[in-house]
């Protein structure tokens, strides 16, 4: 089954992202939202755990990182989606883990 | 046909309300027959901890009611087995959670079920609903 | 799609309600059904019609209030929840013997069920917390 990870936490203030990426399977996504959209930044481990986890897909909510004003900032290669995006990638896969 | 629930614990018990409160969705949905699993990981593995006493904080020891889901036919109990090592605890620092089998003549068996990273990965992709706690 | 999504923090304090409102917004206008709103833990605080936010700020019961009017959503607040932090209806008032009550329109008050109901009834259970 394909499963949308979403993570909202700093990855500086908390160990969501960590238990997310030690646990998402091939082939799912993870959605970072809100204060986990810090995780993206280019030049930080998390981005460079991001770069590294193999087939995950990466995906930014844009709204939550230009509200931060880190939208020029964000490692290449995040895919930038708004609420829209965020409601399609629920729909494409079979499940949804917040990691909270 | 039941769909696989997992209840995922990530949280400590009494700084937060978390763990309290999703011990309370288990026992409510207990009642749908579904088919239910409960994973703790990362401070989520101190909600199971023995010994834990709140007199002195006033608040209510709630750790009792984890070996009551037995007889809820809650026995799918995944604890992380790197969550538990990291934070220098082993399965006997927890409680011992039985249920007993009405299959095999009500055989008792133990609920918790130590796991692998890799092999929770696998338990969780194969859930239907997963309810974050 | 069938939707169903679970907010577990109060309103202002964390984000989680301002982004579930969103994307709630989002999966409508797209065409999605939502099955139910359930409100859990702090969660519950949303459903407050005394809260006055500052005039230039968002006030986001009322938004709920509207969205529900708008789409008849079924916006559930936990019964357990509520009784615990003080969220009640005019019935749950009476029972508890209280002077008052404060559930804003388009809320109802029920069991940890809906939630679960939720779970069985949806394609996606989405969570959005802390």
């Amino acid at each position: 089954m394909t499963t949308l990870h979403t993570v909202n936490k700093s990855p500086f203030s908390s160990s969501a992202l960590d238990n997310c990426l030690g646990l998402a399977k091939n082939g799912s996504t993870v959605l970072l939202l809100e204060d986990g959209v810090y995780a993206a930044t280019a030049g930080t481990k998390s981005a460079e755990a991001i770069a590294n986890a193999d087939g995950v897909s990466f995906a930014i909510l844009g709204p939550d990182a230009q509200a931060r004003g880190i939208e020029g900032k964000l490692a290449d290669g995040i895919k930038v989606v708004d609420y829209d995006g965020f409601v399609d990638l629920v729909a494409e896969h079979d499940k949804v883990h917040a990691w909270l | 046909m039941a769909k696989k629930f997992m209840y995922m614990n990530t949280k400590a018990p009494y700084g937060t309300i978390y763990a309290l409160e999703s011990l309370e969705v288990v026992l409510i949905g207990a009642a749908f027959e579904q088919d239910v699993s409960l994973a703790f990981i990362d401070d989520g593995v101190y909600q199971l901890t023995k010994g834990q006493n709140t007199d002195g904080i006033g608040m209510k020891n709630f750790s009792p009611t984890y070996s009551a889901l037995g007889d809820y036919d809650v026995n799918k109990i995944y604890v992380e087995k790197e969550s538990l090592e990291e934070r220098g605890l082993t399965l006997d620092d927890l409680q011992h959670l039985t249920w007993e089998d009405e299959d095999e003549d009500w055989a008792e068996k133990d609920s918790i079920k130590l796991v692998s990273r890799a092999e929770l990965a696998d338990i969780l992709d194969d859930q239907d609903v997963v309810l974050s706690f | 799609m069938k939707l169903s999504i679970q907010i577990n923090e109060g309103p202002y304090q964390h984000q989680a309600a301002d982004s579930a409102y969103q994307f709630a917004k989002a999966a409508l206008a797209k065409g999605h059904e939502i099955f139910r709103v359930f409100f859990y833990h702090d969660g519950v605080n949303n459903a407050t019609r005394l809260a006055v936010p500052p005039q230039d700020d968002r006030n986001i019961t009322q938004q709920w209030t509207d969205l529900q009017k708008e789409h008849d959503l079924d916006l559930v607040v936990c019964i357990a929840a509520a009784q615990r932090r003080g969220l009640m209806d005019e019935d749950e008032a009476k029972r508890q013997g209280k002077d008052a009550n404060n559930i804003a329109e388009g809320f109802r008050i029920s069991g940890l069920g809906q939630l679960i109901e939720a779970g069985i009834e949806s394609d996606h259970l989405v969570t959005f917390g802390a």
